[in-house]
């Protein structure tokens, strides 16, 4: 399927990134070309296939369910933007 | 001594350890030939003072006569790397100005063995690209050129800085990190060593995330007894990346014993493309020929899903890179973008995200965005880690018949010139990690070692894939491969 002017414009806000009107065409222009080298994928019959959820085959390890970091407010906030009163600042969300 | 800079690992760690040199000159030499080289734009943020420190406390740890065999041996980091108190970037405007409180467990290793950081290394933005041209930092410039034409050259990506660095002397060995072919294609293009190991072998914590089934680091360095070194020094297990193998590390040094006698080493039929150019072929047949001079057995063997591997990358690596990037929201750490009188939470998102992302990651975030969308999500992405499956069994089905290590081209072409794909569309660039990205899909160690040099004077390498977790195997056959190829050329100074 081809991906017009509206997708980009669309799949732009889902990725919150601002992509200005003039230049969705050429985006959707080159997510066809990406699209299409991918379309591909659809030769290859995958019947019965599992899709590959780790590549190397292995338990995930398991531990004590304990606190084991913590109280490091200051460094937690030491690169933010705009840190206050030991919180991250953002523009008002609720009215 | 003079250029001490340009010696290897492993001579300058006997240097050290006879006490003909200290670490202190060893640093001095990298740290000028760094001051030399900003046309090469390789080094981004150097850390003299950290260097000098550092080395200080290596020579003291040498004269202890209690030192592991990367004490004192100066290296350079790639931007991805989190580097305490140290800017880390990965490339990216939206980290400018970003200092990590931790280290990463790879870079905390090396310290722990005494190694000594010369600063971070240029790299395309968050590893995505095959150029290092995709950087806020600008491009890094290729030490090679074409016999005498100045052209600047690509070192190839998104490692661009660490080979370039490494091919031109300005560090003993550099950290890289390979998510479709990131260590091994800027290797090729550069004329250096360069291995990616098995999925798991070294810990992802605190280096910035791409495609976390893909992402794996792995050392650039001068020569195939180096990588043996230095990526000891960077492996293990790692509580704190739960994909960390819990293996022990062998000596990988100790498995360069040059004899690969009755290894059978798998030639695949499908790497072998339309429209290949000569010289790769010729590389290739006669990379070939030196296996099997020195006795290894050379076997035909087939691929077949091959053909599948980059498209079903471009689908699983946008996918979680754009999951990944998510966390760049202007909120925790990096640029925030100015807002403008009743502006919003998601204009905040959306502005920062649009300011502080170059056009290849914001068009990977937006197409992994579209791949996991609803309504397409099974048709892309699900298929793709099928095809991902299919992939993995291929290689497994020739391991199962005996082969030890599958021999292949490590790029269709020499370095090209900045800029020249600029008009390309996006899938020529990407066709850049056709050999290599088959062996990131399917978890398995993979090294290139350079072979010869092209018509033009350009390096061009080979690639050795080997079974999962045998790094040690596959070092020693391109230990081998590379005492036969005898490549001895350095690029000559013109920066």
């Amino acid at each position: 399927m081809s991906i017009d002017k509206e997708t980009a414009a669309r799949v732009a806000h889902l990725a919150r990134i601002r992509v200005k009107d003039e230049a969705l065409p050429a985006l959707a222009e080159e997510f066809n070309a990406i699209l299409g080298f991918i379309e591909q994928l659809n030769e290859v019959d995958v019947e019965g296939v599992e899709p590959m959820t780790s590549v190397t085959p292995q338990r995930l390890k398991r531990r004590e369910d304990v606190v084991t970091d913590g109280n490091q407010q200051v460094k937690i906030l030491a690169n933010a933007p705009d840190a206050r009163e030991g919180f991250f600042a953002v523009p008002k969300v609720v009215e | 001594m003079t250029d001490l800079n340009k010696l290897t690992i492993a001579e300058a760690r006997d240097l050290l350890h006879k006490g003909d040199v200290t670490a202190v000159e060893l640093t001095e030499s990298c740290l000028s030939a760094i001051e030399g080289s900003n046309a090469l734009n390789a080094f981004v943020h150097n850390t003299p003072e950290i260097s000098r420190e550092q080395a200080k406390a290596a020579d003291a740890r040498l004269k202890s006569g209690d030192a592991p065999a990367m004490c004192g041996i100066p290296l350079g980091i790639k931007d991805l790397f989190c580097t305490k108190g140290v800017p880390s970037q990965a490339g990216s405007a939206i980290l400018e100005g970003f200092k990590p409180e931790y280290e990463s467990t790879i870079t905390q290793q090396l310290w722990d063995n005494g190694a000594v950081m010369l600063g971070k290394l240029n790299m395309d933005e968050f590893a995505m690209g095959s150029s290092n041209e995709t950087s806020t930092y600008g491009d890094v410039v290729n030490p090679w050129r074409r016999g005498n034409d100045d052209a600047p050259l690509t070192p190839g990506g998104s490692s661009g800085g660490s080979a370039a660095a490494v091919a031109a002397d300005l560090c003993l060995g550099a950290t890289g990190t390979d998510t479709g072919g990131s260590i091994r294609q800027p290797a090729a293009f550069t004329g250096i060593t360069g291995i990616k190991p098995t999925y798991g072998r070294c810990s992802r914590w605190g280096v910035v995330a791409f495609a976390s089934s893909l992402d794996q680091a792995g050392p650039m360095t001068k020569s195939v007894r180096d990588a043996a070194i230095m990526l000891e020094a960077m492996a293990g297990h790692d509580p704190l990346d739960s994909t960390s193998a819990d293996l022990p590390v062998p000596n990988f040094e100790a498995a360069l014993t040059g004899d690969i006698k009755g290894k059978k080493i798998g030639i695949p039929k499908e790497y072998r493309m339309d429209g290949m150019p000569e010289e790769i072929s010729k590389l290739w047949e006669d990379g070939t020929a030196m296996l099997k001079d020195a006795g290894a057995e050379i076997v035909d063997i087939s691929l077949p899903h091959t053909k599948y591997a980059l498209p079903a990358y471009y689908v699983i690596a946008p996918a979680e890179a754009s999951s990944n990037l998510a966390r760049y929201d202007g909120v925790r750490y990096g640029h925030r973008a100015t807002l403008a009188a009743g502006e919003g939470i998601d204009d905040m998102y959306e502005k920062t995200r649009a300011e502080g992302f170059g056009h290849e990651v914001q068009r990977r975030v937006m197409v992994g965005t579209y791949v996991l969308s609803a309504g397409f999500y099974d048709a892309y992405y699900n298929r793709a880690r099928r095809v991902r499956t299919l992939i993995k069994r291929d290689f497994e089905q020739v391991f199962a018949e005996g082969v030890d290590a599958i021999l292949t081209p490590a790029t269709p072409s020499a370095a090209f010139g900045l800029g020249e794909m600029a008009d390309a569309d996006p899938v020529q660039m990407y066709l850049n990690d056709v050999f290599t990205v088959t062996v990131n899909l399917a978890g398995l160690p993979g090294i290139t070692v350079p072979a010869g040099l092209d018509k033009q004077g350009l390096p061009l390498g080979l690639q050795l894939i080997g079974r999962p977790w045998e790094e040690g195997d596959l070092l020693n056959v391109a230990y081998a491969l590379e005492q036969a190829a005898g490549f001895v050329s350095k690029p000559s100074k013109w920066w």
